[in-house]
């Protein structure tokens, strides 16, 4: 292939009248047809259509195309599509290039018709630039081995413990506390349902002692992990006494934790009647309010939705890693709050609000709120507080309640209601403050261990918010349940079995090919200086007789190190130097 | 009207790098969103900020661009862990090259663009746009 002389196909879609009512694609066809190593140029009604792709197959067999280009839409949404025609018409698809002249170019530009088509005329000319330089790839196959670890044994990692195991795979499940169950452990009731917890995690405990393709190692912490994926080799600590397990894909279920309000906030810390939703739910279920209270009031969102965490980590903050990032969001949040809503403390302020009225029918419930976020069936169960008359206030946010005490459990809140302006004055036995779940420390330790990224919010980042929302950018490493974000139980579940069906599916296929964007070393050129090693987060690159090595498995594609050697020794497969700088000149001059 | 007005005055090249995770999908929404943006700036997509070899900044000014825009994922967001705080490092040392070579730093942006971020990334290309204007063209064209 490379002794061949590059002969460029260039497919220039209207898609339909998105991109050709804007820009001249005749014009863009013509003008391409004049670029060198260009032997074929068409335009399309919809490349994307049965049409237009056999179209592509046709002309790469007629014309002898050894690159295709497509210009239209992002590669991010149709470079797969148009990527498996090139295999059809038995073409590499790494010689397939992408021109993006719809949401870079004409849905931009919607009023700029001709300098639409100029610039259009400028990305199809870079990208034939580029075109020339590409080169066929073979992508990988790695083995995978059917042995799954999950870390953390709360409902949403017992749950996919469960699945895999019933998937036929070997588990390895591991709980840092001496027992399974998580967070549910700490709650008493669940909403909407008002079941008992135990009602939930009884069972899922049963039924994970009972399966004898899960093996449970409770009190026990993940102390280091190397490999990648199919082929993972995790340490795992009880005590001083450490075990090496080998795994094939791992599931982080690592949980969430309860904010504690800062002593003060609210007097919380101060006055012992006020008391976080947890510590409400605890003392409903344990009977230790026994005189019925005159009045309780809620305030929603302590240390949640407040506070501007971009502002915090983006002061000063250019070598870190992502344990800086998390401890110093963890210290900054603690006085200050966090930014997102936490979506459960609504529901959860309403189902103890009601446990309150079952038990005390003639208490005064008040929940403070900035807003009230219920949705689908939470409709009801909020249509439900209402009528057993727990009554909502909306009060200014910005403003913070005051709580004075008289005696313990006389209380007084005052707050600004927002709806009349005016000042009111409450008088109550308890203040319940609504929290927000927050990611714990434990969680930096892991990230990185196994390399996953840290979202701005503290938790763990999936690999796509939208499409991929239980992978993460670790192939072979997905979330479950709260590590993520902010869940109720129905969601961690459904998580976790998400999880547990991307895993299954990985370890059933026995096989799988990695992606082809790897660094390569040139060993002629290759001095052994290091720089490499040090500054890959993946450990792809070790130094061995003074020449630096990748293991493919390893590296991510990112080519930091490409960018960071010093004798150019390292070639990042698909993003060349060549590739980028061919496609730099074409963009700039008009010349190729 | 617009477009004739244009013409008489000062039209630079801007190139983008955008990262394939953050800000390039930034700028994809940008479209989707129908933001509208000067036609000036061309995007190249890599992998990750941390990609950009410094020489391909210098590159890009050699064969004349007025301006080079640099964006990647938000600190904390870095789809590869830290690629973007390794770009962050280089830009302070390629601004201060840059100055020695004569051309002004405030050509070179290195700017934190979420997926999300459609409408930043469409402000970004119209503010560095007009800045480059007022700068004039690249000071090595001249050579």
């Amino acid at each position: 292939m490379e002794e061949e002389e590059p002969r460029i196909g260039v497919f220039i879609c209207h898609c339909g009248v998105n991109i050709g009512g804007v820009v001249n694609v005749p014009e863009v066809v013509k003008y391409a047809r004049t670029l060198p190593n260009v032997t074929y140029a068409e335009d399309n009604i919809y490349t994307c259509s049965e049409a237009g792709l056999t179209s592509i197959k046709n002309a790469v067999k007629e014309h002898k195309l050894n690159r295709v280009i497509v210009a239209s839409c992002t590669p991010r949404t149709h470079e797969p599509l148009f990527r498996s025609a090139c295999r059809e018409a038995g073409l590499n698809h790494y010689l397939f290039e992408m021109a993006n002249i719809r949401e870079q170019c004409s849905w931009v530009h919607a009023h700029q018709h001709e300098r639409a088509t100029e610039k259009a005329k400028g990305l199809v000319r870079m990208s034939t630039a580029r075109a020339a330089w590409l080169e066929p790839q073979d992508e990988p196959e790695l083995e995978i081995k059917d042995t799954a670890l999950v870390i953390g044994g709360g409902i949403s990692g017992m749950t996919s413990a469960l699945s895999i195991a019933n998937q036929g795979f070997k588990v390895y499940l591991v709980e840092k506390e001496p027992e399974l169950g998580g967070n549910l452990r700490r709650l008493h009731k669940l909403y909407p349902t008002m079941q008992d917890t135990s009602e939930i995690l009884d069972p899922a405990i049963k039924a994970v002692n009972a399966n004898d393709k899960i093996e449970t190692l409770t009190s026990t912490t993940v102390s280091d992990v190397t490999g990648y994926v199919g082929n993972f080799k995790v340490t795992l600590a009880k005590g001083t006494e450490k075990r090496d397990v080998d795994v094939g894909t791992i599931i982080v279920a690592c949980g969430a934790v309860n904010y504690t309000p800062p002593k003060g906030l609210h007097q919380y810390g101060v006055f012992p009647h006020v008391v976080t939703q947890l510590e409400m739910d605890e003392l409903l279920r344990n009977g230790k309010i026994e005189k019925p209270p005159e009045r309780v009031v809620m305030i929603q969102c302590v240390g949640a939705r407040k506070g501007e965490i971009r502002a915090v980590d983006l002061a000063g903050f250019p070598k870190s890693d992502t344990a800086r990032l998390l401890s110093k969001i963890l210290k900054a949040k603690k006085e200050e709050g966090w930014p997102y809503c936490s979506k459960i403390c609504c529901m959860n302020a309403i189902k103890n609000a009601i446990l309150v009225k079952d038990k005390f029918p003639e208490t005064d419930v008040i929940i403070l709120y900035g807003d009230v976020r219920v949705y689908k069936e939470y409709e009801d169960f909020y249509s439900r507080a209402r009528e057993c008359q727990v009554k909502f206030i909306k009060h200014i946010e910005e403003v913070t309640p005051e709580i004075t005490q008289e005696s313990e459990g006389k209380l007084t809140v005052t707050a600004y209601d927002a709806l009349s302006g005016q000042e009111i004055s409450l008088p109550c036995d308890w203040v319940v403050l609504s929290t927000p779940m927050i990611p714990h420390k434990e969680e930096v330790i892991l990230a990185r261990m196994l390399k996953i990224p840290i979202s701005s919010d503290g938790f763990l980042m999936e690999a796509h918010v939208k499409l991929r929302p239980v992978d993460t950018q670790m192939d072979g490493i997905f979330l479950a349940g709260v590590a993520s974000g902010p869940k109720d139980v129905p969601e961690s579940i459904v998580s976790a079995k998400a999880a547990a069906a991307r895993a299954g599916t990985l370890m059933a296929n026995k096989k799988m090919r990695t992606e082809a964007l790897t660094s390569v070393v040139d060993e002629e050129e290759c001095f052994g200086c290091g720089l490499c090693e040090e500054i890959c987060t993946y450990g792809a690159h070790y130094l061995e007789n003074g020449k630096s090595h990748t293991i493919a498995a390893l590296c991510r594609g990112c080519g930091a190190c490409a960018a960071e050697c010093p004798r150019r020794a390292i070639a990042m497969q698909h993003f060349t130097d060549d590739q980028v700088l061919a496609q730099i000149k074409a963009g700039l001059t008009e010349e190729l | 009207m617009q477009e004739a007005k244009l013409e008489t005055e000062f039209d630079p090249t801007i190139l983008a790098f955008c990262c394939n995770w953050c800000s390039y999908a930034g700028a994809d929404l940008a479209g989707t969103s129908r933001f509208e943006y000067p036609t000036n700036v061309k995007v190249i997509r890599v992998m990750c900020s941390g990609r950009l070899d410094p020489t391909f900044v210098l590159s890009a000014f050699r064969w004349g661009a007025d301006g080079v825009l640099i964006t990647g994922c938000h600190p904390g967001d870095c789809h590869y862990v830290q690629g973007n705080y390794m770009m962050e490092r280089r830009f302070g040392f390629l601004k201060e090259a840059l100055g020695h070579l004569g051309i002004e730093p405030e050509r070179l942006r290195l700017e934190w663009v979420s997926a999300g971020e459609g409408e930043k990334f469409a402000a970004l290309v119209r503010d560095a746009t007009q800045k480059i204007k007022l700068l004039g063209p690249n000071p090595l064209k001249k050579v």
